[in-house]
């Protein structure tokens, strides 16, 4: 992984902030709704950075804190700030795992076996 | 605006399963070899600064591993993606465990049977501290399975309800079974929805 090394510290982003408005898991998938250039040109560097990386595909939390190397927590809470503006799109995760979503794994799974 | 009702982003679904054991059983290769990306990893690879404080047998050829946790991706279908989620092996990432397993589909405990005791804490930790069902699969490092899989169970003192299999980090399909086992188990510890949920679907 290409190590960047950010001008501000993690708190200046997250303005001390630790915790998120819905829980954003390190699978949990992000993408953008609509792709809007002016907006993005007037993000900080780091938001700018994972609003780009999740424009064309949706990428996990997870993901995107490794391919911008902002740390998880930072990512985290970046990535609400930009949903609860409608920015990003949260693919709301099943909290619970319900057996449906098992019967697609086991048969998905069973083609690569 | 009603963002999620844009048919150019339908609502994906992903799951996650975790993919644990001790340091240097095999976690990283696991993921890697089904993956559909590199592993991902979210820190740096150990270097030789660090050999003193994350000692490798002095028998086994690694040269890198995990600092922090590496993850893979598999897609499953159009609207269902994988992520295979390594834990950090060493004792002093525990607490990230509990962060990673949130919300798992199941874990995938690798052990080798040349250190076993190396794949105690994690056993130890889905046993008694986590919820998610969890699978214990020997890594046939050479292929081979060396002892039988009766024999691991009873030094792993692994009770009867926790399936145990065994399965070639390196191989793709071999991990894809040992994953398919997990989803099965999980599967026969989650209740089958009543008919009329699944057609509200």
């Amino acid at each position: 992984m290409q190590l960047r090394y950010w001008k501000v510290r993690p708190y200046v982003l997250t303005a001390g902030r630790t915790r998120t408005r819905q829980p954003l898991l390190v699978h949990t998938l992000v993408s953008v709704p609509y792709y809007d250039a002016v907006f993005a040109a007037g993000l900080l560097p780091e938001a700018r950075s994972l609003y780009e990386q999740a424009r064309r595909t949706a990428r996990s939390v997870a993901e995107l804190s490794a391919v911008c190397g902002i740390s998880l927590g930072v990512t985290r809470v970046v990535v609400d700030d930009l949903a609860a503006t409608d920015r990003l799109l949260v693919h709301t995760d099943h909290d619970n795992v319900d057996f449906r979503l098992l019967e697609r794994l086991r048969d998905g799974l069973r083609k690569l076996a | 605006m009603a963002s999620a009702s844009l048919p150019d982003s339908p609502l994906l679904t992903s799951a996650k399963i975790v993919i644990a054991g001790g340091f240097g059983v095999g976690k990283t290769t696991c993921v890697g070899s089904i993956s559909e990306i590199p592993p991902v990893n979210t820190e740096a690879w150990m270097t030789a600064a660090s050999e003193t404080v994350d000692r490798l047998d002095p028998g086994i050829d690694k040269t890198t591993t995990t600092v922090a946790m590496d993850f893979g991706r598999l897609t499953i279908g159009p609207d269902l993606v994988l992520y295979l989620f390594g834990t950090p092996g060493q004792p002093r990432f525990w607490p990230m465990w509990d962060d990673l397993c949130r919300g798992a589909v199941g874990a995938l405990v690798l052990a080798d049977t040349r250190d076993l005791a190396a794949s105690f804490p994690a056993v130890n930790y889905f046993e008694q501290d986590s919820d998610v069902p969890f699978v214990v699969c020997v890594n046939l490092f050479d292929g081979v399975l060396h002892h039988p899989l009766e024999d691991v169970r009873a030094a792993l003192a692994l009770p009867a309800r926790v399936p145990l299999t065994a399965c070639d980090a390196r191989d793709p399909s071999s991990v894809a079974r040992a994953l398919l086992t997990v989803v099965e188990h999980a599967m026969s510890r989650t209740p089958r929805p009543a008919a009329g949920a699944l057609a509200a679907r």
